[in-house]
């Protein structure tokens, strides 16, 4: 891996692109929800407005250093993800950090942001944030799980850690995805991305309803705001890389648009069907319905 | 008429001592670690609100006063008859949405505070808790005529009259029960107080946090909460 400094500036711009890609892709999806309801829903510009009105607030308050650090942890889980990995596929301005062993490091960075967001969450010393915690590592842990046994087996499939190396191998066709060379990885890896959208049925975690909203009750103006950013850019980094691994990658940004849209799409149409999960039951179901899915793609491979 | 008068105040240091769990006590801990606590003091900020000034620009200020007005974040909270008015509002029929108005589970995130109705004095240091723990700028809308002189609870024993005297309010939307269209309509009304800066009710409760404390104070008979609840 060569560094030029140019790609510093690649990569700010694909964060950005991505940051408002993100944005008003979530207001689409809330959007379309509304739709189904029978509202109008919120304008798409909505999330700009709440991120500009968040920045705005004039009385901030702390409640110590992890609680600063808790917002910049998460983003940083965020953007960390998205950089190393190949958003465009042969695009030398969006390759971003890409090297050899990435596909280790953005599994790591999948969980960076929710161990950042544990310490920020008990600094803040509110009972619904130490619950809100709680259930959010012990969820990501379970439904890390499948997707883990999935990257080991396409990992083996072919023979590579490198995520633009995967991607190069599904060109060609339909048929070279992973998707359908390896039909039972990408079924687990797909808990997985259910799993870890914070969307029903796993969205316990932030439960409005319940513990009034999980881990973030006691984040508010500017931290909170860090929060949304990342809020619009992790799921669309995590879908970056099943896009990259399952589903052939994008080699422009039309191409990503809609392949993320509708990767999204599957985390959003699970959750309208069904019912939250609680605790307990999430973690015994992806005990038992994820870790053998991806056991067997181990095996099969 | 106000709340205020001789007979609501009460002495309340004898007839409503501090609850046994909150007066500061010594607590030996498993290890034999000996930890000196006082409820009241421990866990919550003891400073007094601050104005917080303007931005210096004109137009910056302006602009922070745009996604203001189209980003109201309501508190979940719901005293006396309104509260069941406001919920129309999420329903396809009336759909608050659209207008950027949404509903937010705790106060540190929310920017408006809705007193749907008569507020009895209980619910009163509720509200208040909750009022002092959004951050600023925050606005109040006192919903219904509960709220602007008592309404029908005029001479209950055990509802505030007045709002106005123990939280600023921003705007009165009048009526018993005033309907989910009257209430979209209070809403633009206040959207067009923050867009002309108007809505500064945060400050005046800072500036005459005095006043305000004292006549909460006189009609909230076990004060058992420090003065600011951060």
């Amino acid at each position: 891996m060569s560094f030029e400094w140019v790609q510093i500036a690649y990569a700010a711009l694909t964060v950005f692109i991505v940051i408002n890609y993100g944005l008003i892709m979530t207001a689409v999806v809330q959007k379309i929800g509304a739709r189904v309801g029978g509202r109008y829903g919120i304008p798409v510009w909505q999330n700009y407005i709440d991120l500009v009105k968040n920045i705005a607030l004039r009385s901030k308050i702390s409640h110590g250093v992890m609680f600063y650090l808790g917002p910049v942890f998460r983003l940083t889980g965020g953007i960390g993800l998205l950089l190393f990995v190949p958003t465009i596929y042969g695009s030398v301005m969006h390759q971003n950090f890409a090297f050899a062993g990435d596909l280790i490091l953005a599994l790591y960075f999948v969980f960076f942001g929710t161990l950042g967001m544990a310490l920020g969450a008990g600094e803040s010393g509110h009972p619904h944030a130490a619950i809100g915690v709680s259930r959010g590592l012990a969820q990501v842990t379970a439904a890390e799980l499948p997707l883990a046994l999935a990257v080991f087996a396409i990992s083996l499939q072919y023979q590579t850690l490198s995520i633009t190396e995967i991607v190069a191998a599904q060109q060609g066709g339909l048929f070279n995805w992973t998707l359908f060379t390896n039909p039972i990885a990408t079924l687990a890896a797909m808990f997985a991305l259910v799993g870890t959208m914070m969307r029903a049925p796993f969205d316990v975690v932030v439960a409005p309803q319940e513990i009034p909203i999980g881990p973030p009750t006691e984040y508010h103006s500017a931290y909170l705001a860090l929060m949304q950013t990342n809020r619009v850019l992790f799921p669309v980094a995590k879908t970056v890389i099943y896009m990259n691994l399952f589903f052939g990658g994008a080699s422009n940004w039309g191409e990503f648009a809609v392949k993320v849209f509708a990767i999204y799409m599957v985390s959003v149409l699970v959750g309208v069907v069904h019912p939250r999960f609680r605790v307990e039951q999430s973690i015994r179901f992806f005990l038992k319905w994820g870790l053998p899915v991806g056991i067997l793609a181990i095996l099969v491979v | 008429m106000k709340d205020i008068d001789k007979s609501f105040r009460k002495d309340t240091e004898t007839e409503f001592p501090l609850r046994e769990e909150l007066k500061p006590r010594s607590v030996t801990a498993p290890d034999g670690q000996v930890i000196e606590i006082d409820p009241l003091q421990d866990y919550f900020c003891q400073e007094p609100p601050k104005v917080h000034k303007q931005s210096y620009f004109r137009i910056v200020e302006d602009f922070y006063n745009w996604a203001r007005a189209h980003s109201l974040w309501i508190l979940g909270f719901g005293t006396g008859c309104g509260a069941i008015e406001m919920r129309p509002l999420m329903t396809p029929r009336f759909d608050a949405y659209r207008y950027g108005i949404q509903w937010r589970p705790t106060p540190r995130q929310a920017n408006l505070l809705v007193i749907s109705g008569y507020l009895s004095v209980k619910t009163l240091k509720r509200a208040i808790r909750a009022y002092e723990q959004m951050p600023q700028p925050k606005y109040v809308v006192g919903l219904g005529s509960c709220t602007i002189n008592g309404g029908m609870y005029w001479d209950s024993y055990n509802t505030i009259k007045r709002l106005d005297d123990y939280l600023p309010v921003d705007l009165y939307i009048a009526g018993c029960m005033p309907r989910p269209e009257a209430l979209l309509a209070g809403f633009m009304d206040l959207k067009k107080l923050i867009r002309k800066g108007k809505a500064e009710g945060a400050n005046k409760y800072a500036e005459n946090f005095d006043w305000y404390k004292a006549n909460q104070k006189s009609v909230i008979k076990d004060w058992d909460m420090p003065d600011y609840n951060w």
